[in-house]
């Protein structure tokens, strides 16, 4: 019989000892490996139009018209249902992206490349708070932020890293864990460590002090400017201990809104998919679980690679956004433990004694235990356009982890 | 008019006290007439049958957790069945904010690497693999589960005794480690007496009786009831003896069980007379074979072998007698002219004798197949039917039973000869004129062979019975005049302390992950004892499907 355990232990040392650093900012057509003309990435497992959630069709569409190939609601879901225009997984394209996750080709992306094992990943730009078109909005506003953070944003942040060499993005992590982020739902801390590595090179940028100001402004105070960094750290990470001949571990695990899947390291591409769940939290003033669109978004690599709600312990200031308790915090780091495979080399808890995150979800684990990864994420509006209406917590459905054993099964065990 | 209704809620598992407490908080609410909460397995359904719940037409399985309750209107009914979540919750231990509970062995084990022991008394037929988590995490096992197949119990337990474990179980009721009282263990002095028991209840009874006299206890350990049967070997049993013949703080070991059988009681004899320390036993309904034999007692009662044992904790100043026999090399071959003699003989080693034979047979195993072919340790009754006819008895004639001497003398594997010389006034007139000779020649060809000889006789006999002791004592037979004299004689060439095999891993601490019934953790916290308690549930939630993919994990 094939020895998973090692199999397993190889995955986790891969994804502990993978080392992303952010080099760059591209244009996603130019580097994102299958991206083409008439193709758009989306969060989560493969879905249609038709299947597709509110927020998903909002940000479909609005890229649509970010790249000048729509005009109106109407003629981008002509193009979409037409089969003019491909969707496709960023998952399958080593890209991720927050809630939509809708990446289009001249879209500016992170690359983030793991030096250790020699893979890239790929994430969108953060749009901060508000009406952003990973929630759906596509007003004109919305797309006027997009160009911005297309251009001037993008040059100066990319001539500021060239500047500094590129950014460790584990070691910038480990610290931010350190000072009360969990990665996922709270990244404070590193937006603003983002924000202090770049801004001394920004300034000495090629550029205007008014859009210099701007942006060392935005990065700072957008508290998610560093989740996209991140989550390209993350996939980095968990792609290298994807494929791994024997391995029960989740690799991947994302929402499109409608459907959660997940992908195990053994298994090769094979999704394994079930209905997204309600996120249960908090509600922004003004909205109710009515408003509520399904589990959506790419950010669960955080928790796949060990983050995320994972390291909740470190991160109790959280609680009061997801509607919980410190100890809440605590017993979800300590629960996670029950199904993970390994305590995080880089990624310690202070309140746990220093104890390393819980690391490399084994679906074998999970469903012995009953006990399925917790994660961390803000709730979407069911309506294209809306936004953000809360955050909280979600469980993915039990169903995928069952469906991967049994595969296994017939893979190794038969 | 009542009115019943029920509710089945599919996979949840709660271990059967807190459903108990539920039960009880449901029937103390206004109106409700009964109400049984239970894992639908057939057992429970029965249970509920049989007090008068019509269960007709409600299916679930043994994972579902299914509620019952007969209340005076519907709406009382569906009022109760409605409050089963606030009482589960109420009935919790308060746990604390922040105590987080672990759902695993292994992530327990993490929060207290230093833990030594682990208490499982999850549904039996989960309890194997838990036990098997619990050795390779290097801990000893309390085992309180029953439904544990024989199979597996001996499996366990020889993992077990491969790590230096003890697995106390299946179905161990009771048991004392280090001070800390588990399953029924009843509040008792500490002290030097040390129990091991495959009788939950037989060791409590002793213990209390033990506490009752002013004694204390070492350490009590629990085998479960199975432990002696010949599938198990007694592993456990053997462990607990040698553990407590070790054990500093222990000056008397009280061992108790149902008897077991013939070669596993010569083994645990042979290992509890080697262990230099008072030894009493309580084989529960076996005849007595004696009172005592060098450093053994035996005891025909619970409560006698808590007052022998208090006894001898009194005086543990006291040196054993050791007898200075040489060690028997061979085996024993009784040749009895007198039945109740031979049959006393039978009776008085087959505790420690095995394999043993004979024609006056106890057991049906010890029922010799040729009377003319001694086979290991034999006793004969010569004087039985099938040797008299057409001659007569030989406490007459010694004709017969000289050759068959002769016989047992040829045979290699013949260590003693057992013989009995009966005088009086019938009897031969001189019986050692004819059997001095063949022991002389017998001890001539053989010098190592011994021979012990029983003369029942008065002093006035008219066989002139001094003499007749003297002549046998003159060719090197030892002569004894009771039974219970030949039986300390042949018990005291016994080998003693046998090697065991073991060694059990011990420290004198005792910090426990408790796996299973939430009754055990709370009562090692009012004991102030360590303890972690692991929040079980049945793997996969019981789904067969998955638990036979998991299940191909294990078998590595």
């Amino acid at each position: 019989m094939i020895d998973f355990e090692a199999a397993n232990n190889t995955v986790v040392e891969r994804m502990m000892s993978a080392r992303p650093i952010l080099k760059r900012i591209e244009t996603a057509i130019d580097v994102i490996p299958g991206m083409r003309e008439n193709l758009l990435l989306h969060a989560g497992p493969p879905i249609t139009w038709e299947k597709a959630s509110g927020p998903l069709r909002g940000a479909i569409v609005g890229a649509l018209i970010f790249e000048g190939k729509a005009t109106d609601w109407d003629s981008a879901v002509e193009l979409v249902t037409s089969g003019q225009i491909d969707l496709e997984p960023c998952h399958e394209h080593a890209t991720v992206g927050p809630m939509a996750g809708v990446t289009s080709p001249s879209m500016k992306v992170y690359v983030v490349e793991n030096v250790v094992h020699g893979n890239v990943a790929y994430s969108n730009m953060n749009e901060g708070y508000g009406k952003v078109l990973r929630y759906g909005a596509y007003s004109e506003d919305v797309l006027e932020k997009l160009h911005w953070l297309n251009n001037s944003f993008s040059d100066l942040v990319n001539q500021a890293l060239d500047s500094v060499g590129g950014l460790d993005i584990r070691a910038m992590l480990s610290e931010s864990l350190h000072m009360g982020d969990e990665g996922h739902n709270r990244n404070k801390a590193g937006s603003i460590l983002y924000a202090a590595k770049l801004a001394p090179a920004i300034t000495l940028a090629q550029g205007s002090d008014e859009e210099k100001s701007k942006v060392i402004a935005f990065l700072g105070e957008n508290a998610l400017s560093f989740l996209n960094p991140v989550m390209a750290g993350c996939k980095a990470m968990a792609d290298a201990g994807h494929g791994v001949e024997g391995s029960t571990i989740m690799t991947v695990m994302a929402r499109n809104g409608t459907e959660l899947g997940i992908k195990v390291s053994g298994l090769g591409n094979q999704w394994f998919t079930g209905p997204v769940g309600q996120p249960d939290g908090l509600y922004f003033p003004g909205f109710t679980l009515d408003d509520a669109n399904g589990d959506i978004g790419d950010s669960t690599i955080t928790e796949t690679a060990g983050i995320g709600a994972f390291a909740m312990a470190t991160a109790p200031a959280i609680v009061t956004f997801i509607s919980g308790t410190p100890e809440l915090a605590l017993n979800t780091t300590m629960e996670m433990y029950e199904i993970t495979t390994a305590e995080h080399t880089a990624f310690t808890i202070p309140a746990l004694g220093f104890r390393g995150t819980p690391t490399g979800v084994d679906i074998r684990k999970v469903v012995e235990l009953g006990i399925r990864p917790q994660i961390n994420t803000g709730i979407a509006h069911k309506n294209p356009g809306v936004g953000q209406v809360g955050a909280g917590l979600v469980l993915p459905p039990m169903n995928v982890f069952e469906d991967a054993l049994v595969a296994y099964a017939e893979k190794y065990l038969s | 008019m009542t009115t019943t209704k029920f509710e089945i809620r599919a996979g949840t598992y709660f271990d059967s006290v807190v459903l108990m407490q539920l039960q009880k908080s449901l029937v103390a609410l206004d109106g409700v007439d009964d109400a049984g909460v239970v894992m639908a397995t057939p057992a429970n359904r029965e249970v509920l049958i049989s007090t008068g719940f019509s269960l007709d037409g409600i299916t679930a399985s043994p994972d579902d957790m299914l509620i019952v309750v007969k209340a005076i209107d519907e709406v009382t009914a569906a009022d109760a069945i409605s409050q089963v979540d606030a009482l589960l919750k109420a009935n919790r231990s308060s746990g604390g904010a922040g105590d987080f509970r672990p759902k695993s062995l292994r992530v327990a084990a993490e929060l207290r690497p230093d833990s030594n022991w682990v208490l499982v008394s999850v549904p039996g037929k989960y309890a194997a693999n838990v036990v098997h988590e619990a050795l390779d995490l290097g801990k000893h096992v309390f085992l309180y589960s029953d439904n544990v197949s024989l199979k597996e119990e001996a499996e366990l337990k020889q993992k077990g005794r491969d790590k230096g474990l003890l697995v106390m179980g299946p179905d161990c009721g009771t048991a004392i480690i280090n001070g800390v009282g588990l399953g029924f263990a009843n509040s008792v002095s500490s002290g030097n007496i040390g129990i091991v028991a495959a009788s939950g209840t037989g060791a409590q009874a002793a213990s209390v009786g033990i506490h009752s006299r002013g004694g204390g206890l070492s350490q009590v350990i629990g085998t479960g009831g199975r432990d002696l049967k010949s599938d198990v070997g007694g592993i456990t049993f053997v462990q607990g003896l040698q553990l407590l013949a070790e054990d500093e703080n222990t000056d008397v070991i009280v061992l108790i069980s149902k008897p077991p059988s013939a070669e596993l009681a010569s083994k645990i004899i042979g290992i509890a007379r080697g262990c230099g320390k008072p030894v009493v036993i309580n084989f529960i309904g076996l005849a007595v074979p004696m009172r005592t034999m060098g450093n053994l007692s035996f005891a025909v009662s619970l409560d006698e072998a808590a007052e022998i044992a208090v006894q001898q904790s009194n005086k543990h100043d006291q040196q054993q007698n050791h007898n200075e026999l040489p060690v028997l090399n061979g085996f024993v071959r009784g040749l009895f002219s007198g039945g109740t003699l031979a049959y006393e003989t039978v009776l008085g080693v087959q505790l420690s004798f095995a394999p043993l034979f004979s024609n006056v047979a106890i057991r049906p195993e010890q029922k010799i197949a040729d009377i003319n072919k001694s086979v290991a340790h034999t006793i004969i009754d010569m004087g039985e039917d099938e040797f008299t006819q057409g001659r007569l008895h030989p406490m007459m004639d010694n004709n017969l039973r000289l050759r068959r001497l002769q016989q047992e003398v040829a045979d290699p594997e013949t260590g003693l000869i057992l013989l009995d010389v009966v005088l009086g006034e019938g009897a031969h007139a001189d019986p050692v004129s004819e059997i001095a000779p063949l022991i002389a020649e017998a001890k001539n060809t053989r010098p190592e062979l011994e021979v012990v000889c029983l003369v029942v006789a008065s002093a006035d006999d008219l066989q002139n019975t001094s003499a007749q002791i003297e002549a046998l004592e003159a060719v090197g037979a030892q002569v004894y005049r009771t039974v219970g004299d030949v039986l300390a004689d042949l018990n005291g060439r016994l080998p003693a302390s046998p090697d065991t095999g073991t060694s059990v891993q011990w420290s004198d601490k005792m910090s426990a992950i408790n796996v299973g019934v939430e009754t055990f953790y709370n009562s090692l916290q009012s004991q102030e004892a360590e303890v972690i308690h692991v929040d079980w549930r049945p793997p996969a939630g019981g789904n067969k499907k998955m638990m036979d993919i998991l299940a191909k994990f294990k078998k590595k």
